[in-house]
């Protein structure tokens, strides 16, 4: 089977780490091997949070420079910076919703433009899908939805053997009676955005 | 039910590395368990703490890693079958106990968990406890996926058994926190109660007794060696000519490598499982079956040294290469791009990186670094204790998230080496210089390691301020219980050590107890710890919100704003506490009524009174 290797890129308290586990869940589920690694510890006190998700013929859990097929970001910043994650072939889904660092309000440093940072990406990439996921989950009336929202791109990006039908059976067993009709809404969502 | 009691052998589960030596050691039947928390350690004792809540397990939080593996030992040469948990430095702490257990085995299997950083992701170094094993003489293994994890875990009890050697498992951060499918197998039942046995000349270590023992220890490594040369751990897969060793999460980054360079055909790898005592014959057989080696192994060339040894020894000339070869080097953990790269360059293999973005162009990107929550109230003990204090003393700080203090605008961290470091380092800064001394320490950290310098504090009439942040929890590790912590809303029957009684039955004369949301009474009491003149000791008391939240202890109040009517816009708010609730929406201090807790703290800091709760 093909590999793919995708990076999970987000800022403590979005969920990206539910993310990425939810995409093994359903690959587990279709006998498709698969390693998801994930940081804990100190970078969750508000902090940069990575997750990666391999499936296919890998062994290895992480993700080197360059070597991203994908690269889901869940604020526009904080894609731009894991772009050393990519090469010309990466398809990039991101969040343009932006959550500026504490050290931009302590006046150490400016936050970058949100069009100026997708202009950029876009530059660069060979795919980049684009999408407001906080205005969708606000939406969808679940503000913590927005990682459902970026899993629905994801899957409607097409670039992993994973379909939109095991990814829903693994959220409806995992995700809590009140939450799961605005979880499930908010996957369709994202997922309209990509395909 | 804990999903790690499921009971049907066969089933495939994704299971974090952790989860997986937890589960491991429940079908080995483990029916004792200790730890001291600790980063990338953490969720084995999160896990069986849940478990021993449903079942005959025994589990304790120790009040740190020396006396974990203590209590742990006497499980063990009870007959019980015992684990214990920690961090690579955790084990420094549990070293003295571990080098003489060693002399005087287990009866019962059991098994050190101990879990190495290299990038140090969250600890204070990134030392390589492989030489532990070489220091203690006991067996070590390194799993290198989430199945292998729970397979060596259960292995390992029975190794222990065999041998009456504890065994140590050592991990790495991209091991402990993987997710892999995992086969479960049977669960074993708890058994509950042992017998001791007495036996004063195995098990009290004066010198007769342990110069014999330490010849047991050295027979009973033979026979490990003996097990670490067979088939049922280490292996060399392939019959190429291009030797490669590798260990632990390696394994994995060469795997691949070998694949994606599609010279399988020319490889042969060892991989090393039980990696103490090294498989001395099967690593002579390898070097003499292959043209030259490379050993992949993260941090100390440890691997490495020992094969030239092996192959000096035995007249094997060929090249052994590791640590130089592309950029593997003694610092930070390797990667798979890196190690395909130093095998191609290594073997002369044709091999084209994938093309890189052009990023030159990037803009400077601000910083992102992590932050003690909103309404944390680590933010406002500091800030006090500044406004008295000032920034000219000196400030030793201890591990936790108050660590995070070293930040701007707090800036309010000035040393520190390990845990309990703040109470003995305050105690030579204030014997060694005339300036003023303010030592941080957190409550579980005072229980694990701080309590002896405060002893020595006291003893020596050492002059300085301990502030002691009660939060009621070891919240960097994940908000975990300690000695100090009231688990009667968690249901959990514990006895709590009051800090505050501890701190008398000290002898320390001068103590506070403070709530730091109460800033101006906090400060009257910070002033008078500072013009004593003596040793001042104050307990700053305040819940961590997020522990008092996932306990239903919180009181919900209202959040904060600012009224622009009253704001002059001179950031007192930002410049001295910067709570991650604020941020500027144009050039003016807002804050987010969703992250604001309501602690109140900066509406008493803004000196406009233009901080006010949001009405109903
Ligand atoms: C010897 C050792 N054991 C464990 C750890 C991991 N660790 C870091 S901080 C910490 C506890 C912090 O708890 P506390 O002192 O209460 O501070 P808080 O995080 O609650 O502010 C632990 C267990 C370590 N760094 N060193
Ligand atoms: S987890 Fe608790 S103690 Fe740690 S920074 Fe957040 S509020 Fe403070
Ligand atoms: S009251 Fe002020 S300091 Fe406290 S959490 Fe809200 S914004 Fe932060």
């Amino acid at each position: 089977m093909e590999t793919k290797r995708l990076v999970f890129i987000g800022v403590g308290g979005q969920g990206n780490l539910l993310a990425s586990r939810l995409l093994g869940e359903a690959a587990l589920a279709m006998n498709i091997p698969v390693v998801v690694s994930e940081i804990h510890g100190m970078a969750q006190r508000g902090g940069i949070v990575e997750s990666a998700v391999l499936l296919g013929d890998v062994s290895s859990p992480i993700v080197s420079s360059s070597e991203a097929d994908v690269l889901i970001g869940f604020e526009p910043l904080e894609t731009l910076r894991a772009l050393s994650k990519c090469n010309k072939d990466t398809v990039v889904i991101t969040n343009t919703h932006p959550l500026p660092p504490f050290t931009v309000a302590v006046g150490q440093g400016t936050y970058p433009k949100v069009e100026e940072t997708l202009k950029f990406i876009r530059e660069r990439a060979k795919k980049v899908i684009e999408l407001d996921g906080n205005a969708i989950a606000e939406e969808v009336g679940n503000p913590l939805s927005l990682n459902m929202v970026m899993l629905g791109a994801l899957i409607g990006s097409g670039t992993t053997p994973i379909g939109a039908e095991e990814m829903k059976k693994v959220l409806s067993t995992s995700t809590k009676k009140a939450f799961l009709e605005s979880n499930l809404k908010a996957f369709d969502l994202g997922m309209a955005k990509a395909v | 039910m804990h999903k790690l009691l499921t009971d049907s052998p066969g089933e495939k589960m994704l299971l974090l590395g952790n989860e997986a030596i937890a589960r491991g050691a429940l079908e080995a039947g483990v029916s004792f368990a200790t730890c001291y928390p600790g980063t990338p350690s953490s969720e084995i004792p999160m896990n069986f703490f849940n478990i021993s809540m449903e079942s005959d397990l025994y589990f304790e939080y120790s009040t740190n890693e020396k006396v974990a593996m203590e209590v742990a030992a006497a499980a063990a040469v009870s007959g019980l079958r015992t684990i214990v948990t920690m961090k690579h430095v955790g084990l420094n702490v549990a070293a003295d106990p571990l080098m003489t257990l060693a002399y005087v085995g287990v009866k019962g299997g059991m098994v050190i968990i101990n879990a190495d950083d290299p990038s140090l992701f969250s600890s204070q170094n990134e030392q390589d406890n492989r030489y532990y094993s070489r220091l203690s003489g006991l067996p070590m293994l390194e799993p290198t996926s989430s199945q292998e994890m729970k397979d060596m875990t259960l292995k390992a009890f029975e190794m222990s058994e065999a041998l009456e050697l504890p065994v140590i498992i050592r991990t790495t951060t991209r091991l402990a926190h993987v997710r892999g499918p995992v086969e479960l197998g049977d669960l074993k039942p708890i058994v509950k109660k042992a017998t001791f046995e007495k036996n004063p000349f195995r098990f009290v270590t004066v010198p007769a007794v342990s110069r014999k023992l330490h010849v047991e220890l050295l027979d009973k490594f033979d026979k490990a060696a003996e097990i670490s040369n067979g088939d049922a751990y280490n292996e060399v897969i392939g019959t190429g000519k291009w030797g490669i060793v590798a260990n632990g999460a390696c394994f994995n980054y060469v795997k691949d490598a070998v694949l994606d360079l599609g010279i399988g055909e020319n490889v042969s790898i060892l991989k090393l499982l039980m990696s103490w005592p090294q498989p001395e014959t099967l690593c002579i057989d390898f070097m003499k079956k292959v043209d030259k080696v490379l050993v992949v192994e993260e941090l100390e060339p440890i691997n490495e040294t020992e094969l030239k040894a092996f192959a000096q020894e035995n007249g094997i000339t060929i090249p052994i290469k590791g640590k130089g070869i592309g950029a593997f080097s003694r610092l930070y953990e390797y990667d798979p791009g890196m190690v395909r790269q130093s095998i191609a360059d290594f073997f002369g293999v044709e091999y084209k990186a994938p093309e890189k973005m052009d990023l030159a162009a990037t803009p400077e990107l601000p910083a992102r670094p992590p932050n003690l929550c909103a309404g944390c109230p680590h933010r406002a003990t500091y800030y006090a204790v500044k406004q008295v204090f000032g920034k000219q003393a000196i400030f030793p700080t201890d591990i936790g998230c108050y660590t995070l203090g070293l930040l701007p605008p707090i800036s309010m961290a000035d040393f520190v080496i390990c845990m309990g470091s703040s109470a003995s380092s305050g105690c030579g800064f204030a014997q060694a210089t005339n300036q003023k001394v303010v030592s941080f320490i957190g409550d579980s950290t005072f229980f694990h390691s701080g309590i002896t310098g405060l002893v020595d504090a006291v003893h020596n009439n050492h002059k300085f301020t301990l502030v002691i942040l009660d939060n009621g929890t070891t919240a960097m590790t994940g908000h975990q219980i300690h000695p100090g912590v009231n688990t009667e809303p968690m249901g959990i029957e514990r006895t709590r050590i009051p800090i505050e009684s501890v701190v008398r039955a000290l002898g320390v004369q001068d103590v506070h107890v403070i709530k730091p949301f109460k800033l101006k009474k906090a400060m009257e009491s910070i002033k008078n710890a500072m013009e004593y003149d003596g040793l001042s000791v104050i307990i700053s008391e305040e819940m961590c919100p997020l522990f008092a939240k996932a306990t239903k202890q919180f009181k919900k109040s209202k959040p904060f704003r600012v009224n622009h009517d009253k704001c002059r816009n001179h950031r007192d708010c930002l410049n001295f506490l910067a709570c991650p609730a604020m941020y500027l929406e144009g050039d003016q201090v807002e804050i987010d009524k969703n992250t604001c807790i309501g602690c109140t703290v900066c509406a008493q800091v803004c000196p406009e009174n233009a901080i006010v709760p949001v009405k109903a």
